[in-house]
């Protein structure tokens, strides 16, 4: 009897253990490792919102070359520590890709570890040192600074010709590389920069640092901070009777920092590499999408998690197997269009360093929305 | 000049609300030799609460009184029942761990029920703006200001001036003694507790459209009010109220002047000058020791 019984629990044991291998052979674990809390929070959300919508569509439509994702999510509390053993602690769980962090402080300090166990790691990150170092193994979700930066710096020069400028940024890996980017892509122009005015990240009062800015009597100013403090910063600089152009890069207009400012947001002008308004079938495809499933409306961090997604799937799929150093190197070739694979958003190609580049955008906020006043090509276009 | 006066006007603003929950601190001092850590949450809560309410389309006052309303319940009944009484025979190191504690377990129930983002919140003061000889200041500048000063002031002059108000002032020099003369004890230390909810409300009324509405709104905010009710005297009403405005006023001038990088420190340096040469505080009173 007790034999019996013995053999049955083997049985058991051994038909669930087949069941379970069975069942991870179906599907491929992807770690999102995002800001859900901290200053980092907005930016967070919508890149770990986005990343889920496009895993939610790839596993309704039969998933990767068969596999499913098994996608989760871990909160670094927007801290580059916290980043790094969350990172750690996916090659641990032995992660085929990893998502994140979007801020560049956190990438810097996590990828050593994706790098080191060889997983295929895509960021939000924009700060132009991420991919300076040699990586292969990291990828972009947006524009290096070093990409955007120059589109913008010519807007500023060449369209709008703004003689002086002031700059206010965000003490951080991701607002000095913006400054020292956008400071390089304007020494040959002809806007000059009177003054570079910092604040810090999570900052509540920007009196003082508008109030400098007034002092140095700009054409402009160019604000680079983060999204929750950029509301702030507009809200200041209306406060203060500032009628002159803000400009900026996508943190400046995005929906949330829109939603966040309120009136004071009407006007700002901003150069984003993503926006859910830009005039494209796909775009405006996900927006509705997002919209439908979150109850608002995505920024550009949204776009970034999904279209991440819809890259690695194509990685994957010119591979054509899993394995993480082929889709790597598949990678640094990589050129998707959004006719083959709408999920991309827009035509896309990726180079050597793991840096994108593809058309983005000039949009003005007009009552309290972003309308696309210019279509910029990509800078490999010029 | 203009600039000076600039950053000094909104710098009263916004110590003005520091002051109002540096108030906070002191009350609940003087009534029941508690720290309350959770004073910055104290403020945030009611901020989620008005927010909900005005989701479900109350105007802001109706918002402002139904959240006075639980808060005085939650904040003041429960926190009390809850936490302090249970613990208050323990002496006051196991409630300031309790309060810490509380504040963590606040921050992330309403991240949870909220999400971790920033909401917009509306401002009891229409948008306009005023330009008085170069210095634009704004009409929610002003009203702040004037609201708190007179939040701080009743206050006060309710604390001073009234039966009950003494009352509260006898519980809290000699628990004994006020039993005694027939106080009813539990009654005043609660008075102090949903004083200190109505007046977290305020707070959160005034100081969310700037902050935004967030669950870790409180943290930044409950430190400096705790420096400033130091700074002002912890066991005096008006302490706070100059310490909110010296913390105010000095962090947006140091942000201008020196660098907006030591903006977050003033507050700690200025606590730390003030205990050095006056320990009680700049209005405290120096309280002798009971053996």
């Amino acid at each position: 009897m007790q034999k019996r019984f013995a053999f049955k629990l083997i049985a058991a044991c051994a038909l669930a253990a087949s069941a379970l291998t069975g069942f991870a052979q179906q599907t491929v674990k992807i770690a999102g490792i995002v800001e859900l809390s901290g200053p980092g929070t907005t930016s967070g959300t919508f890149f770990n919102n986005g990343a889920m919508l496009a895993v939610k569509e790839i596993n309704a439509a039969g998933g990767i070359l068969g596999k499913k994702i098994d996608y989760s999510s871990n909160d670094t509390q927007s801290n580059p520590g916290v980043a790094k053993g969350l990172t750690q602690k996916a090659v641990d769980q032995d992660v085929f890709a990893i998502f994140g962090p979007v801020f560049s402080g956190s990438i810097m300090v996590s990828m050593a570890e994706s790098r080191r166990a060889e997983i295929p790691n895509f960021t939000g990150g924009e700060a132009a040192s991420i991919t300076q170092q040699g990586n292969p193994y990291i990828f972009r979700t947006s524009f290096t600074q070093d990409t955007a930066m120059p589109k913008v710096a010519r807007y500023m020069s060449d369209t709008m010709k703004l003689k002086t400028i002031a700059i206010i940024y965000v003490n951080n890996d991701f607002g000095k590389g913006g400054l020292d980017s956008v400071k390089k892509a304007l020494a040959p122009s002809a806007t000059k920069v009177l003054g570079e005015i910092s604040t810090d990240s999570g900052q509540i009062d920007f009196s003082a640092a508008v109030l400098k800015a007034k002092q140095l009597n700009p054409d402009g100013i160019f604000a680079y901070t983060n999204e929750e403090e950029s509301a702030r910063l507009l809200r200041e600089l209306r406060k203060q009777g500032w009628t002159k152009p803000v400009v900026g890069e996508t943190t400046l207009t995005g929906q949330k920092v829109i939603e966040l400012a309120g009136e004071a947001a009407n006007g700002a002008i901003g150069h984003v590499g993503l926006t859910v308004d830009a005039p494209l079938p796909a775009v405006r495809a996900f927006r509705a999408k997002y919209e439908k499933e979150y109850k608002t409306i995505s920024d550009h961090n949204g776009m970034k998690g999904y279209s991440g997604m819809y890259i690695l799937k194509a990685a994957i799929e010119k591979a054509g197997k899993f394995d993480r150093k082929a889709v790597a190197n598949a990678m640094h070739t990589l050129k998707v269009t959004a006719a083959q694979q709408p999920g991309v958003l827009m035509d896309v190609t990726f180079n050597e360093k793991g840096d994108l580049d593809r058309d983005s955008f000039i949009v003005e906020v007009k009552n309290g929305k972003q309308e696309v006043t210019a279509v910029v090509p990509p800078l490999g276009a010029k | 000049m203009t600039d000076f006066l600039q950053l000094f006007f909104s710098g009263l603003s916004t110590g003005a609300i520091y002051a109002l929950a540096a108030l906070g601190f002191t009350l609940l001092w003087q009534a029941s030799g508690t720290i309350n850590f959770a004073q910055g949450e104290f403020v945030m809560l009611p901020a989620f609460m008005m927010l909900a309410f005005m989701n479900m389309g109350a105007p802001i006052l109706v918002s402002f009184a139904l959240s006075v309303v639980l808060a005085v319940i939650v904040l003041g009944w429960l926190f009390k029942r809850g936490l302090v009484d249970p613990l208050f025979k323990y002496g006051m190191m196991p409630i300031v761990v309790a309060t810490i504690g509380l504040s963590i377990a606040m921050r992330n129930g309403v991240r949870a029920g909220f999400s971790a983002e920033a909401h917009p919140f509306p401002s009891l003061f229409p948008d306009k703006l005023f330009n008085i000889a170069g210095v634009t200041i704004t009409m929610a500048d002003l009203g702040t200001f004037a609201f708190a000063l007179v939040l701080v002031l009743i206050t006060q002059a309710f604390i001073a001036k009234t039966v009950t108000g003494r009352a509260m002032q006898a519980v809290a020099q000699n628990t004994e003694s006020a039993s005694v003369l027939g106080i009813n004890v539990p009654r005043m230390i609660f008075y102090t507790f949903a004083i200190n909810a109505v007046l977290a409300v305020a707070a959160a009324m005034l100081v969310t459209p700037t902050y935004l509405a967030k669950f870790d709104m409180g943290e930044s905010l409950g430190t400096k009010a705790f420096f400033a009710a130091i700074i002002g005297g912890f066991n005096n009403s008006r302490g706070a109220l100059l310490g909110g405005l010296i913390v105010g006023v000095c962090e947006n001038l140091a942000a201008a002047y020196i660098s907006p990088a030591y903006k977050d420190a003033v507050a700690l340096v200025i606590f730390m000058v003030v205990i050095l040469f006056k320990p009680q505080g700049l209005l405290g009173k120096k309280v002798e020791r009971k053996v």
